[in-house]
């Protein structure tokens, strides 16, 4: 164990036209941890992906895996896949996305390693942070794995640059059509908006806006400042907003510049999901309401008064 | 079919975790534990499976020491069949608790096993995936709705993305998200008849596995707070705020 030489390995997230930008975060963990850094791509029809991975800086070299079998990342095949790869490398990441989350457990269990999941801060290489109970403590663990799988919580690692790497792209075959499952759609909701992970500006709402039409106050706000528009689960449930607007220790973990929560009371799993906002601006009626508590600026009112004053102010 | 249900005890969500002064872990002593809210999701859709006429039999499973019994006990007071406790007091990690499950799963030859997309404490997000990769089997996460015909089931998953359709092939692994159901209520009745339900006990060591953490815990601390802000009194005040002392805008 002590003989292997150090290496990352980086599976890439992606659509098989773009990288997703949650990778950059991992790559920037990997760079952390120390030694080379490859790509995994596998996808189909995904060489653009691979070229795009070449220039991302720092990275050694791109494994492509071009293969229909990986064309819609089902876990069972990517899996295979990663266990193929991985035998030469002692710290294989992936972004804490639900991509990510879904193949690496799977890839861990196959090569007999734990997964170190959401690291938030890398101390050695062997020693990570991660968040546990909702973020409300830090634990600290050192693994004694010989490979190290981890998940990359993507707010606590700067992204790495898109350009200045010239990374070889080699093709590879791999992994297996364990034909277990097969992929029937995807329902994507609002792909016209900012994507709220990487905003810099969010403005959510919560059960205080009553329904799905009241959100438009907040879309029209969003617009103004480039945000993109969140939700708290009680939204979603309520069937306000599509899913993927969720925030929270069940939904999405985001670190904008500004935070604006619209009606949200701030319960511990929503808070979860937002707190490490740099600002962080609550607009809610009852001044009791536990999200004053880490607000930077609290403004108790009516948000059916509040928003569109903003809107106009803005 | 015979479905297995993954259930874990933790602390209850309306409680805020709180670390230990010696910083080995977050004290749990005294403190108010309940079924995972994902595992009750879980199993309320085994529950309505079997009113459907797809499983005829729910067994809940849960790897665990002390006063694991209690969450099984209310596993079945919500309706499950018979209940089986791993008995440990280590505190194993997803992978050896996904080796204890597997075992399990093979040997009561269940056709199904549904566990929670996350248990809210350790928030690992692991033990459906890995179990199903140790199986061989299927898998399908974050299911917000669950159609199984035949050998086939249709999984709608949440995604960061949106909702994922995918088509698995029997038996699966699938882990459940919250909105997949409602979980029923227990009423008084329904606890005093778990009582009568069959529960097995399990010693880890018995199962002959190799079930050793490969993690050691060296420290847990208290994330540092956020500094308490200012009241303002008018959307002008914030606006002004944001633009010339934040300067967010
Ligand atoms: C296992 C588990 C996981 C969870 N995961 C998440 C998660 O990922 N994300 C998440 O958000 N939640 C999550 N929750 C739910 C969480 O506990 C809360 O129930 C939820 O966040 C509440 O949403 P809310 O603040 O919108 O609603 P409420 O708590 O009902 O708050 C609504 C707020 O709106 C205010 N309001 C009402 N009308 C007005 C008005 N006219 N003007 C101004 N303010 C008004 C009220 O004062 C109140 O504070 C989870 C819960 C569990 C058990
Ligand atoms: C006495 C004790 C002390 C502990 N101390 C620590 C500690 O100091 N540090 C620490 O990090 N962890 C500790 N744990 C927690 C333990 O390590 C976790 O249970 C384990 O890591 C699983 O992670 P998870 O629950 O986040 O799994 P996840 O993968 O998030 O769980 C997902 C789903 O898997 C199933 N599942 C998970 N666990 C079980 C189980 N035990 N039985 C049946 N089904 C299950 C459930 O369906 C659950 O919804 C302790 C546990 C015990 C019992």
């Amino acid at each position: 164990m002590e003989n292997r030489v150090m290496g990352n390995l980086v599976i890439v997230e992606h659509d098989n036209n773009e990288v997703g930008a949650a990778t950059l975060h991992a790559v920037t963990a990997a760079q952390q941890i120390g030694g080379d850094i490859d790509l995994l791509v596998a996808g189909e029809n995904c060489s653009a992906v691979a070229d795009a991975a070449a220039k991302i800086a720092g990275v050694s070299s791109v494994k492509l895996a071009d293969d229909a079998k990986f064309g819609h990342h089902l876990a069972e095949n990517l899996a295979s896949l990663i266990v193929d790869v991985a035998a030469g490398y002692t710290h294989v990441l992936a972004s804490a996305t639900t991509f990510g989350k879904n193949v690496m457990p799977r890839a861990a269990a196959l090569l007999d390693k734990a997964q170190i999941s959401e690291i938030v801060e890398v101390k050695s290489p062997d020693t990570f942070v991660r968040p546990i109970y909702a973020g409300n403590a830090l634990a600290t663990v050192q693994s004694s794995d010989d490979i190290k799988m981890i998940t990359v919580r993507t707010i606590k690692f700067e992204p790495a640059a898109t350009e200045g790497g010239s990374a070889s792209v080699e093709a590879i075959s791999g992994g297996t059509d364990a034909g277990l499952s097969s992929w029937v759609s995807q329902a994507v909701s609002n792909n016209d908006q900012v994507d709220l992970t990487s905003a810099k500006i969010v403005v959510s709402g919560g059960r205080g806006m009553q329904n799905g039409d009241n959100f438009s106050m907040l879309h029209s706000v969003a617009a103004k400042l480039g945000a993109a528009v969140g939700a708290s689960r009680a939204a979603v449930d309520s069937g306000f907003v599509p899913n993927e607007l969720q925030v929270g220790q069940t939904g999405k973990v985001i670190a904008p510049d500004l935070y604006i929560a619209v009606g949200i009371s701030g319960a511990i799993q929503h808070l979860a999901g937002m707190k490490e906002s740099k600002v962080i601006v609550a607009i809610n009626n009852d001044s009791e309401a536990p999200i004053f508590q880490v607000a930077d600026y609290g403004l108790v009112a009516d948000l059916f008064e509040a928003v569109p004053e903003l809107d106009a102010a803005l | 079919m015979k479905i297995l249900v993954c259930v874990k005890r933790v602390l209850d969500p309306q409680v805020k975790a709180r670390v230990k002064a010696d910083e080995s872990g977050v004290d749990l002593a005294n403190a108010k534990m309940t079924m995972n809210p994902f595992c009750e999701n879980a199993l309320e859709e085994a529950l309505r499976l079997r009113e459907a006429g797809v499983v005829e039999e729910i067994i809940v499973a849960s790897v665990g020491g002390g006063k694991t019994e209690e969450t099984l006990r209310h596993g079945l007071a919500m309706g499950a069949d018979r209940a089986i406790q791993v008995v440990t007091e280590d505190a194993l990690e997803p992978l050896g608790i996904a080796k204890v499950l597997k075992q399990i799963a093979e040997q009561e030859g269940v056709g199904m096993v549904i566990a929670g997309k996350q248990a809210i404490d350790d928030d690992s997000n692991q033990t459906a995936q890995m179990l199903s990769a140790l199986l061989g089997w299927s898998q399908a996460t974050y299911c917000s709705e669950i159609k199984i015909e035949g050998d086939m089931a249709t999984v709608t998953r949440e995604v960061d993305a949106g909702l994922e359709t995918i088509q698995v092939k029997m038996p699966a692994v699938m882990s459940a998200d919250l909105r997949l159901n409602e979980p029923r209520y227990v009423k008084l009745p329904d606890v005093m008849k778990a009582k009568r339900k069959p529960m097995d006990k399990i010693e880890l060591d018995s199962l002959g596995l190799d079930t050793a953490n490969r993690l050691t815990t060296l420290k847990v601390e208290e994330p540092e707070g956020r500094a308490a802000g200012v009241i303002v009194n008018s959307v002008s005040e914030l606006v002004e705020k944001l633009r010339n002392e934040a300067k967010v805008i």
